[in-house]
């Protein structure tokens, strides 16, 4: 046919496609620092869509970078920086070597550093780019700042994690973001909405780490230097837009009464613990009695719709939930977690002064009006304010109302704690303890529990008996027929001959829906019987899927009756 | 002090009258010394009356007396000249003794400040009485006396024989036991002068031994500041003091390039600048969508916590004991949580999570390290994916119940043909025998017993005869069951006793047409065509003149016979063998002849004698074909549970394939006037379809499954062998390995 014989492999998508090896040696950089580069510029690879094409025909495993995203490290200019720092540390070594101390010196002090600005700017165009991507940031840094400053990482980490997280804490505060919290066994999952996006993070619970061996630290130190200064940017730049000064200070008023009580530790110090504490309102750059009067000025906009309205409404109530009540923390509850998610709310909140730096009001308080404990009992209670558990706080919060508090008093078995973002669709199970949230927030009042357990008792006890009867009769029925049956065919068998009877048919009431659904059901069936293979396939599994919600919805059901029949009769008993 | 203060004045002032002061100096000088030795006259006198007790043995035994002036030190010598000097007016008397006592002091004193030396190192220094040497007195410690003195006699120890309560009492007594030290030397005991005891306080001090000696005198500088007006030498100065240096010239330029070059920086602010690190980064926010963004596949977030993971669940999602071993037992990769649900009473209960730090890890790695690939997720509605299809209900007549069953053979019923009439059914089972069945009665009107498994039966369909072939062993039988009126008897007799006349001219030495005779005469066989292998399948033309045999065989050529009834002929159709020959079938019209293969359908013109068309049936082995009564469309039916439609203007491969049995196809059948076709397979199921075929070509043929028929028992894994319809109604034969025929209206 003439032209040259087209060599395989080298066009189409086997060009475009770069294994990790060949790509490490075109950079030239060992696997750490390509591992670094990787995480810092955002790479990963990518699984091509015919495997054995782009693998040159071997269908070994192998991982895949797009040759482009290669081509585009290459420009990049921290490969220089990594470079560097290799030079620098043989060079490092050699003084070492040598015991030339001075030499030592000088190399640690200009020892190569880089900034990931550019970057950050890179990876994100926009800053909503950014925010769409905290989440991760969010829950590393908030796992650092639980570190002991020992060992597995550089304690400036460790602080500047620290800090960053105090400061999105207080941004959320201030601009009362949060919207969910959740305590799992794993830690406090909150997620708040910040221009319009929905932000999750996860915090451990307070106790120190038992610091698995198993893990790269490297790895998560070089995610957390990118982390870091993502969390900065995004905090520079939200505080801006609240008009808030940043770094972050503590309002001028709060301060100069702080100022005043405490003289234990280095102005810095003191003020970063402060912040820490979540209790002072942040310092503004233009004052904050302006900007109220600019929000009054505002006017709905006429093409809203009421429904937006309304939501709009609903979120400020929430926004406004604890306003005007006052906490008392006890020692024991988790102050930090409890701080945040009331302050968030517009409640006020204080500890015991030697709890934490912050405390704003004493347990005499007589304003109080709850005091959360997480103890069975306190000898010395106030009269004219409510004891609670703090799952009370997280409750309210995810049912966005004030809940009773009658459940949530000291030494009570507490309702479950549900999980806010559990969405439950048509056909799922929705455990009852959501259902009567849900009524509480449709505004219905639950009647007097026991008196409702026992009527449903009674109704249940009333049903059950009456299917029974039904069955009882149908059965019997049956069995009459059968009966007749059976003696005619004994006789046959014995050869006899029938006694020539003629009984009055029995006109059977055909159920004309009953027979219309069959009709359809078959129809059906039918229809499936000429789908085609692929679609038959996929309907195939839909259906599976389908099925196998309802059974997990159903095992579930079950479980919740045969648990709640188990605690009936066990209160029965009990009575008895 | 204010002598040297003095002299420094002086000497600032004058500096020339330096030697005429010389003089001066000295006197005052002397001065000073007299003063110091008048003290320690004083101190001396004091202790002398002590000392002359305690001391008048030690002289008679040490012979200090004799030896004290000549073993004076050289450092001593001028003292004591001056001593002399100094005291020779004044005390004649004494002179002698005190001298004594002057030098010895000195002796003691500095004994006393060298003790430590001589314990541990020798000195030039030599007790002068005692001439052994610095050895260690140890060496003594057995003999009387203690050395030798300069004349070479024996220094004896003093006499002791002070015990434990002498020395006790000394010590109360004795007020000067505290300064009594005991002279290692001389073995004899001295006690401390004051000045000696102030000596020794000041040495353990750290202070100078001598009282009056000034640590911080000022300093005297050798050149002062004041600008001299001459020079102090007079040595011209160097060249290379105005000539700048090259050396220095070189380092400077070196540092200079090395700073322009960027290797040398200049130090960098040690202080953290972390606080003013942050600024706005996207203060101008440009909306410039690089290819990469748009390439760009954003990690999926991690799933929210549900119920489960709650703190205090409900009790339906803690796990029960059988779920928890479930748990326990799987891989780590295939649990459904990586955690088991727990409940807490409250919050201070709940313990750190051991897995926190793995999981915060694991999602780093699977951000760097995971391939992602953009998936389309299919979001249909199932309902969508059923095709709409005309209802059965509109597609009627079909059958839809099983309205009678015929009951009488013993052995699996291979095969059913209905007459032409539509008022018999013949049907031939494994246990030899061939019934006839009136269909609407249901009674068996006749049974033959041929003598062998029935492998097919075919009811001639000309309706003016009344003949029905059977497959057995390796014959065919014509029968004549004389069902009919007696014209339709007659006319079948007639064609079976026509061509007594006619010889055979083809495949002679291969079939054996023979009439039978006696008994087999009796029950209708007329005919009996012997074959040379076992025949399968037997099946008419459409006039009812012809029919073909098929006798499988993979290594013959000789699987087909066509034979033609009136004239007792026979014949091989095919030279070659193209395969094992499952079923055959003549064209209801044309003279076409269709050949059911293994894996393809072959189309014969009988009149061109060549293959016309080669049909593909995407299945492994065929079982079964049927020839839709119009000729244009043939379904087969096969082993691996398909059924395909061929549309013979459309193309040689299926119009459609239908996967609706769950086991192999034994049978298809189109029915003569209804669109409609069945196919009955081994799940023991029949089902009925609709199929419109139109004359429009554009058109093609709608095929509905309009109803599955479910009735006969699976004997032996076969359910359904062979399945026909009523050539005038909607109703439907099936026979099956349940010995029972049924019929479905």
């Amino acid at each position: 046919m003439g032209g040259l014989q087209k060599k395989k492999f080298e066009r189409g998508s086997a060009a475009n496609y770069i294994t990790r090896n060949k790509a490490r040696r075109k950079l030239q950089l060992s696997l750490p620092d390509f591992r670094r580069l990787c995480i810092l510029k955002g790479i990963y690879p990518h699984e091509p869509k015919h495997k054995k094409k782009v693998n040159k025909g071997s269908t070994a495993a192998r991982t895949f970078y797009l040759l482009k995203d290669i081509r585009f490290l290459l420009h990049e200019p921290i490969v220089g920086k990594f470079r560097d720092y290799k030079v620098f540390v043989r060079r490092l070594k050699k003084a070492y070597g040598k015991t030339e101390w001075s030499a030592v010196e000088r190399l640690r002090e200009n020892k190569p550093t880089y900034k990931l600005d550019h970057i950050i700017k890179e990876r994100y165009p926009s800053f909503i780019d950014a925010l769409r991507d905290i989440d991760d940031a969010l829950c590393m840094c908030f796992l650092f700042s639980t570190f002991a400053r020992t060992g597995k990482c550089h304690v400036q980490t460790i602080q500047l994690c620290r800090r960053l997280t105090v400061e999105w804490m207080n941004y959320v505060i201030t601009s009362s973001a949060l919207r969910k919290v959740f305590i799992s066994i794993k830690g406090i999952y909150y997620q708040a909405e910040v221009m319009g996006q929905l932000i999750t993070w996860v915090v451990p619970y307070q106790f120190s780490h038992d610091h698995p061996t198993d893990v790269d630290y490297r790895v998560m130190a070089t995610f957390t230097e990118l982390y870091t200064t993502l969390l900065g940017f995004v905090n520079f730049r939200l505080y801006h837009s609240l008009n808030l000064i940043y770094p972050p200070k503590m309002d001028s008023k709060v301060e100069m009464d702080q100022m005043e009580d405490d003289d234990y530790a280095m102005t810095s110090e003191s003020n970063s613990e402060k912040l820490s504490a979540l209790s002072a309102s942040l310092a503004r750059a233009v004052s904050s009695a302006e900007e109220e009067e600019a929000e009054l000025d505002q006017f709905p906009v006429e093409g809203e719709d009421i429904e937006q309205m309304e939501a709009k409404e609903k979120e400020q109530k929430q926004q406004k939930l604890f306003k005007g009540l006052k906490f008392f923390l006890n020692r024991e509850a988790p102050r930090e977690s409890l701080a945040f998610v009331i302050r968030c709310f517009g409640g006020e909140v204080s500890w015991d002064k030697s709890l934490c730096i912050g405390s704003t009001y004493e347990v005499t308080d007589e304003t109080i009006t709850h005091h959360i404990a997480d103890r069975p009992n306190i000898e010395k209670q106030y009269i004219n304010r409510y004891y609670i558990q703090p799952q009370w706080v997280y409750d309210c919060v995810n049912a966005k109302m004030l809940l009773p508090v009658e459940d949530y008093f000291l030494g009570v078995n507490l309702p479950p704690h549900l999980s806010p973002f559990v969405e439950e669709k048509e056909g799922d199970y929705v455990p009852p303890e959501k259902l009567k949230i849900m009524a509480l927030q449709r505004g219905e009042k639950p009647a007097n529990e026991e008196e409702e357990e026992d009527e449903e008792e009674g109704e249940e006890e009333e049903e059950e008996e009456g299917d029974e009867e039904e069955e009882e009769e149908e059965d019997e029925e049956e069995e009459a027929e059968e009966k007749n049956l059976k003696m005619m065919e004994e006789q046959r068998s014995q050869g006899k001959s029938l006694q020539v009877k003629v009984t009055p048919g029995k006109v059977k009431a055909e159920n004309s829906a009953r027979l219309e659904e069959e009709e359809k059901a078959e129809e059906k069936r039918l229809a499936i019987m000429m789908m085609k293979k692929k679609e038959k396939y996929l309907y195939d599994k839909i259906m599976f899927g389908k099925k196998r919600k309802v059974r997990e919805a159903n095992k579930l059901a079950a479980k919740r009756k045969a648990h709640d029949d188990a605690e009936k009769s066990k209160k029965k008993k009990a009575k008895k | 002090m204010e002598e040297s203060s003095k002299r420094s004045e002086q000497r600032k002032e004058m500096e020339k009258e330096r030697k005429k002061g010389e003089k001066k100096r000295r006197k005052e000088e002397e001065e000073e010394e007299e003063e110091i030795l008048i003290f320690n006259h004083k101190s001396a006198e004091k202790e002398k009356e002590d000392e002359d007790l305690s001391d008048s043995e030690d002289s008679v035994f040490s012979g200090l007396e004799d030896s004290g002036s000549d073993s004076e030190d050289d450092d001593d010598d001028d003292e004591d000249l001056k001593v002399d000097q100094n005291l020779s007016q004044q005390e004649e008397e004494e002179e002698e003794e005190e001298d004594v006592q002057s030098s010895l002091k000195k002796k003691d004193e500095e004994e006393e400040v060298k003790r430590d030396e001589y314990e541990h190192d020798s000195s030039d220094e030599e007790d002068i009485r005692n001439t052994v040497g610095n050895i260690p007195m140890e060496w003594y410690k057995d003999f009387p006396h203690i050395g030798y003195d300069l004349d070479g006699k024996k220094i004896y120890k003093p006499i002791r024989n002070k015990d434990e309560l002498d020395d006790f009492l000394d010590k109360m007594e004795n007020p000067d036991y505290w300064r009594t030290v005991q002279d290692k030397q001389t073995g004899s005991d001295v006690v401390l002068s004051d000045e000696q005891v102030e000596l020794v306080k000041r040495l353990q001090r750290g202070q100078f031994g001598d009282v009056n000696f000034n640590e911080y005198q000022p300093q005297v500088e050798f050149f002062t500041q004041e600008v001299m007006l001459h020079p102090v030498t007079n040595r011209p100065a160097d060249k290379r003091s105005f000539i700048p240096s090259l050396l220095e010239k070189d380092k400077v330029s070196k540092l200079v390039h090395a700073i322009k070059m960027g290797w040398i920086k200049p130090r960098r602010d040690s202080r953290d600048d972390s606080r003013g690190r942050y600024y706005d980064l996207w203060a101008s926010e440009d909306t410039s969508n690089l290819a990469r963004h748009r390439m760009h596949l954003p990690a999926p977030k991690i799933p929210l916590p549900g119920h489960h993971e709650s703190y205090n669940p409900p009790p339906e999602y803690l796990f029960t004991d059988e779920e928890r071993a479930l748990w326990e037992q799987q891989d780590p990769v295939d649990r459904k949580f990586p955690f088991v649900p727990r409940s807490f009473s409250s919050l201070r209960l709940v313990p750190a999570f051991p897995r926190f730090i793995h999981e915060r890890f694991e999602r780093c790695l699977d951000l760097y390290l995971c391939p992602r690939q953009r998936k389309m997720r299919v979001n249909v509605n199932p309902e969508d994916l059923i095709p709409k299809l005309p209802k059965p209900k509109d597609l009627q007549p079909f059958p839809t119940t099983q309205s009678l069953v015929y009951r009488g053979h013993s052995g699996l019923v291979r095969s059913i043909s209905v007459s032409p009439s539509g008022q018999w059914l013949a049907s031939g089972s494994d246990d030899g025998s061939v019934r006839f069945w009136e269909i609407c009665s249901s009674r068996c009107l006749k049974t033959v017993q041929v003598g062998g498994a029935v492998k097919s039966v075919a009811w001639n369909p000309n309706p003016s005869v009344c003949l029905l072939a059977v497959a057995l062993d390796s014959a065919v039988l014509i029968l004549s069951p004389a069902l009919a009126d007696r014209q339709v008897v007659l006319s079948s007799d007639r064609l079976l006793s026509a061509p007594q006349e006619a010889e055979p001219i083809e495949g002679d030495g291969l079939v054996n047409w023979s009439d039978t005779e006696g008994e087999e005469l009796n029950q209708g066989i007329r005919l009996k065509i012997q074959h040379p292998k076992a025949v399968q399948q037997v099946a008419w033309h459409t006039k009812g003149d012809y029919l073909a045999s098929v006798m499988p065989d993979h290594s013959s050529h000789l699987q087909v016979l066509i034979h033609q009834v009136s004239r007792r002929r026979s014949q091989n159709p095919f030279r070659k063998n193209k395969g094992l020959v499952q079923s055959v079938s003549f064209h209801p019209i044309r003279p076409y002849f269709f050949v059911a293969t293994q894996r393809s359908v072959r189309i014969y013109n009988l009149v061109k004698q060549d293959l016309t068309k080669k049909l593909h049936a995407n299945s492994k082995w065929i079982s079964s074909m049927a020839v839709h009564p119009g000729g244009d469309h043939v379904i087969c039916g096969s082993y691996d549970c398909k059924l395909s439609w061929f549309d013979l203007d459309l193309s040689t491969k299926p119009y459609r394939m239908l996967r609706h049995h769950r086991k192999a196809v034994r049978s298809v059948a189109y029915h003569r006037l209804y669109p409609l076709f069945a196919s009955a397979a081994d799940d023991g199921s029949i089902i009925v379809c609709h199929g419109t075929v139109y004359n429009d070509l554009l058109q093609n043929p709608l095929i509905v499954p309009v109803k599955v028929l479910r009735g006969h028992v699976i004997t032996h894994e076969l359910g359904v062998l062979d399945v026909t319809f009523h050539p005038t109604q909607p109703w439907i034969f099936s026979s099956g390995a349940d010995a029972t025929i049924r019929l479905f209206t």
